[in-house]
Order: C-alpha cells, then sequence, then structure tokens
C-alpha cells in the first residue's frame, strides 16, 4: 500500500518559538487518513501550540507541515481552512456574542460546498439535539458542554477533512465528557480523520487509534494507542496509576 | 411649550449629526481596542467633499433634479433639494470611506501587533496631520457652503411668544441620520459582512479559524465609519454653514464622549449617547448659558467614568478562561 496517499497530515520536523522561548522542538509525525490520532501531554507540552501551528495561528521558525501533501507553513489561517482543515478551538472557543445559528453560520464560511448548507447544518443539529432547541439564543447563554457542543459542530460545517479538536473535555462534567467522546468516535466511524488534543490521556487514549506523547516540546513516545495505554512507563506518568 | 418642542428639535438634529460619528469611534474600537483620534478629522473631509462637490456640480445637479421633479431647470422645489444634498452627501461618503480605508492601510495595519500606546499615539498623529494639511491644501479661513435650501420656507406653527420654527434642514439632518442608521444596524445584524465583523469583534484570531478575512474586515469597518462621520460633515457644513480644516476636533471629541456615554463598543449605546448629549446641549444653551455647551461632554465624560465606567449600555467584559 501506497503509505503518502494514506497521509494527511505531516509535520516534518516543526520548530516553533514564541518570542526567544521555545515551544515546539523538532517535532514530525504523521496523521493517517480515517484516525483519530490524540496529543497528549501535561499543561505546557505544546499540545494547543501544534494545532495553532496546523491551523496558521502561530508560523513555525523551521520545517513542514504537509496537508494532503502541500505545505502549508506560512499561509494565513483564513486561507488554511478552506483547504477542509478545520479546529474547534480550545476553551470551547465560540462567539459568545452571536447566536447559535450564527455561529454554526461562520462556521460555514469557509466551506468549498455551498450547496450541503443547508444539509449541515441539519445533521450539526442532529448531532447535538440541544443546539437545535436553542438556535436563536446568544451562544455565551449556553452551559459548558453545550458550547463545547457548538464548537465542535460549527467546526463540522466547514465541511473538512481533517478536524482539529483542542481539549473538548476541558472543565466538563463527567457524564458530559463521555457524550462528547462517544460523538467524536460517531463522526470518526463516518470518516473524519481527527487529532484529538487532550489533557485526559487516559478517555483521549481509548478512543484514539494513535497516540503522541508530548513532553516540554518535544514527542516523548508514540505508538497505537493501545500499546501506550498498556506501557507502564505512560500509565505512570500521565494515566495517574 | 413651543420653545421646548424648538430646543428638542435642535438637539435631536444635532444629536443625530454626533450619533453619525460617534458609531465610527465605537465600531473601530469594537473591532481594534483603538480610539481612532483621526475619526474628527475624516468628519472635517466629509465635510470639504461635500463643499467642492456642490461648489463642482451643485448647479448643475440642482437643475438635473429640477427638471425631472419641475418639468422646469430653475424652478427651485424640496424634492429637488433633497436629491441634490443626497447626491452630495453620497460623494463625501465615498471619499470618507476611502480616506478611511487609507487611514487603516497605511497608519494602523502595519502597527496591528504592537503595544496598543503605539496605534493611539499614531491615531493622534494622523489626526495633526490631516488637520495641518487640510490648512494647506484647503486654507486656513473658513469657507461657506453653497445653500442649497435658500429658497426653502421654514415651517411655522403658532404666533407670538408660542412661535415654533422649523427649519427643513435640520429635519432633513435628523431624518438622514436615523436613516443611515437603520441602514447601518442592518449590515451589522442581517448581512455576511455584519456577522464576520461581529466574530472579529469578539476575537481576531476565532475569526480567521473560520476563514474569515479579518484584515478585509477590519478595512470594512474602517470604510463603513468614516463614511457616516463623511455623511455628518455635509450635513453640518449645510446647516452651520462655514467648513474649516481644524473644525472636525471639537465634534470628534464630543462624539467620543457620547460613545463613551453610551457604552464604547457598542453601536447602540454610540445613538443613545449621542442624542442624549445632543439634547442635554441644546437645553443647556436655550435655558442655561450657551457659554459652557462645549464643556458639558466633557463633565458628561468626567461624570460617566466615575458612575458607570463600562458606559449606559457597555458591559464590562470579564475574561474568562
Amino acid at each position: 500500500m501506497n503509505t503518502q496517499n494514506n497521509t494527511i497530515l505531516s509535520f516534518k520536523d516543526v520548530n516553533v518559538f514564541y518570542g526567544i522561548i521555545p515551544a515546539l522542538h523538532g517535532v514530525s509525525f504523521e496523521v493517517k487518513k480515517g484516525q483519530i490520532v490524540t496529543l497528549v501531554g501535561a499543561n505546557g507540552a505544546g499540545k494547543s501550540t501544534t494545532l495553532r501551528a496546523i491551523s496558521g495561528l502561530v508560523k513555525p521558525k523551521s520545517g513542514e507541515i504537509l496537508f494532503k501533501g502541500e505545505n502549508i507553513v506560512g499561509l494565513p489561517a483564513h486561507t488554511i481552512v478552506r483547504k477542509r482543515l478545520c479546529q474547534a478551538p480550545e476553551g470551547r472557543g465560540i462567539f459568545l456574542n452571536l447566536t447559535v445559528e450564527e455561529n454554526m453560520d461562520l462556521g460555514a464560511w469557509a466551506a468549498p460546498d455551498k450547496s450541503a448548507y443547508k444539509a449541515n447544518m441539519e445533521h450539526g443539529y442532529q448531532l447535538f439535539p440541544r443546539l437545535k432547541e436553542r438556535r436563536t439564543q446568544l451562544a455565551g447563554t449556553l452551559s459548558g458542554g453545550e458550547q463545547q457542543m457548538l464548537a465542535m459542530a460549527r467546526a463540522l460545517m466547514g465541511q473538512p477533512e481533517l478536524l482539529l479538536l483542542d481539549e473538548p473535555s476541558l472543565g466538563l462534567a463527567p457524564q458530559i465528557i463521555e457524550k462528547i467522546f462517544e460523538i467524536i468516535t460517531d463522526i470518526n466511524k463516518t470518516g473524519m480523520t481527527i487529532v484529538l488534543v487532550e489533557q485526559n490521556a487516559l478517555q483521549a487514549l481509548q478512543i484514539a487509534h494513535y497516540g503522541i506523547v508530548l513532553e516540554t516540546g518535544t514527542i516523548k513516545t508514540h505508538g497505537l494507542a493501545a500499546d501506550l495505554l498498556k506501557s507502564d512507563e505512560i500509565r505512570k506518568a500521565y494515566l495517574g496509576d | 411649550m413651543a420653545e421646548f418642542i424648538q430646543y428638542l428639535i435642535n438637539g435631536l438634529s444635532q444629536g443625530g449629526t454626533y450619533a453619525l460619528i460617534a458609531l465610527g469611534y465605537t465600531m473601530v474600537f469594537g473591532i481594534l481596542q483603538l480610539i481612532n483620534f483621526a475619526h474628527g478629522e475624516v468628519y472635517m473631509l466629509g465635510a470639504f467633499s461635500g463643499l467642492y462637490t456642490s461648489k463642482l456640480a451643485g448647479p448643475q445637479l440642482s437643475a438635473f433634479f429640477n427638471k425631472i421633479f419641475n418639468g422646469a431647470a430653475d424652478q427651485m422645489s424640496t424634492p429637488a433639494a433633497i436629491c441634490t444634498a443626497i447626491v452630495i452627501i453620497m460623494v463625501a461618503m465615498v471619499v470618507c470611506a476611502l480616506v478611511g480605508f487609507c487611514v487603516e492601510r497605511l497608519a494602523y495595519r502595519p502597527l496591528r501587533s504592537s503595544p496598543r500606546i503605539n496605534l493611539l499615539i499614531t491615531a493622534v498623529g494622523v489626526s495633526l496631520f490631516f488637520q495641518y494639511s487640510g490648512q494647506i491644501i484647503f486654507g486656513s479661513d473658513p469657507k461657506a457652503y453653497p445653500d442649497l435650501f435658500e429658497n426653502l420656507e421654514s415651517w411655522t406653527f403658532g404666533s407670538d411668544e408660542n412661535l415654533l420654527v422649523i427649519n427643513p434642514l435640520q429635519v432633513f439632518v435628523f431624518v438622514t441620520a436615523i436613516v443611515l442608521m437603520l441602514i447601518l444596524r442592518h449590515i451589522i445584524f442581517h448581512t455576511r459582512l455584519g456577522r464576520a465583523m461581529r466574530a472579529v469583534s469578539f476575537n481576531h484570531d476565532l475569526a480567521s479559524l473560520m476563514g474569515i478575512p479579518t484584515d478585509r474586515v477590519i478595512a470594512a469597518t474602517f470604510m463603513l465609519g468614516s463614511a457616516l462621520a463623511g455623511a455628518a460633515g455635509v450635513m453640518v457644513g449645510m446647516t452651520y454653514p462655514k467648513v474649516e480644516p481644524l473644525m472636525g476636533s471639537l465634534p470628534g471629541l464630543k462624539a467620543f464622549c457620547a460613545a463613551v456615554l453610551g457604552g464604547i463598543g457598542n453601536v447602540t449605546g454610540a445613538v443613545l449617547g449621542s442624542f442624549i448629549l445632543g439634547l442635554a446641549e441644546a437645553l443647556l444653551s436655550g435655558y442655561g448659558t450657551p457659554t459652557y455647551k462645549d464643556a458639558l461632554a466633557f463633565a458628561i465624560l468626567i461624570f460617566i467614568l466615575l458612575i458607570k465606567p463600562s458606559g449606559l449600555l457597555g458591559v464590562h467584559r470579564t475574561e474568562k478562561v
């Protein structure tokens, strides 16, 4: 099998600095089509920076980020999302001053196929029926879990080929986290490739195919999620055993 | 009673022009957290564009509209005067939109990632640049506006001590200001551009993750705000009816006070604050002393900053983690 065709995203020796402080140092990895790849690690390990580099919010100092074979380093964020690479940003980055429906609509701003707009909106509401009930409300009035659902539904409006989820479980109650992870799995089953950044390493590795462990800006270890879950070292350091 | 209504009308008309200027301040602040101190000068440039448009094309325009409405080119009528004024206002709006675009592109955009104080100082610099190049180009002496409405009679009601005189020009200014505000409201709340503006004002990074070209949205915001200031400039020129290169600084500062009073960053607040200021000024001049009229705005500014710094309709935005 040609692995090149199967790879949707690859990092090649990426270095990111915030001022003079290194945030990512020589990070290389690949994401295969149709998989859930999770980036785990402690606070400040470089997980969010990795996503910011992919979506163009920070520019790596060196290295290549290939999406569908094309180097996207240096492209402005608003052009990268047009390549069908959509993100549900961390801290439930939604527009609190806009209604639920307006948020969804903005998610479709860069969608290549405008004719699918209605169907996508319906699909999003089907995944998260609560959002449909609240579609005329300001997003700021939603609960934390609903805001996270909105962030994900909105990212899907952009018809992504690669979906980036930044800490979807952050600050949510355990039952809601479970529900969110279930939906992530469902979305993946429709063939969507997902990069999932999580501090909640145990739950993330349970639904992921592949795991990458970051520590202070470098990749500490990586492997099949199932293998990582079995590794003593990982269990001790990240899974609280 | 008639006196009171008279002051009310003066106040509403004045408030309308403040509102048109204040909207530009508040929109730019909403999107960039920048007080664009050059905004009053954009208003001045609007007044001058209106002046030169009326001088160059005014007679032809009114002849053209008179022909349409009256069949004769030399017969002045209200609809023709209104249409002429609207065309002149539109020209000034286009000129000011271009000025706003250039200011943003040349002065502010290169400083997008520098500390906010640099932007503020630049804004003061741009303001002085326009004031003094205005004096070089237009001359520093006041210029008279051609009177479009000269043949129009004022409407009078009542008699003697209860005499109420309504100047059609004041009504025109008020109505035009309201129409422009309604158009702006429609743009902000019911168009794609408006949605993008609100998104960018919430968070630039987040908006760009949606694929919104934030730089273009910011430029559009400057253009919209500047166009409104330009319209205000023409209307003040027509009413006052004199223009000069330093005319922008005081109304600019007052409109800024009005925007703060309403809650800076809040579009409805800017309109509310402006009408409050316009009415307060008119009532103070009428019943009190006109001497302190110009100080009123700043007194209100100090007062609101002490009582409710976020303004009447402003909400104190806390950073959520």
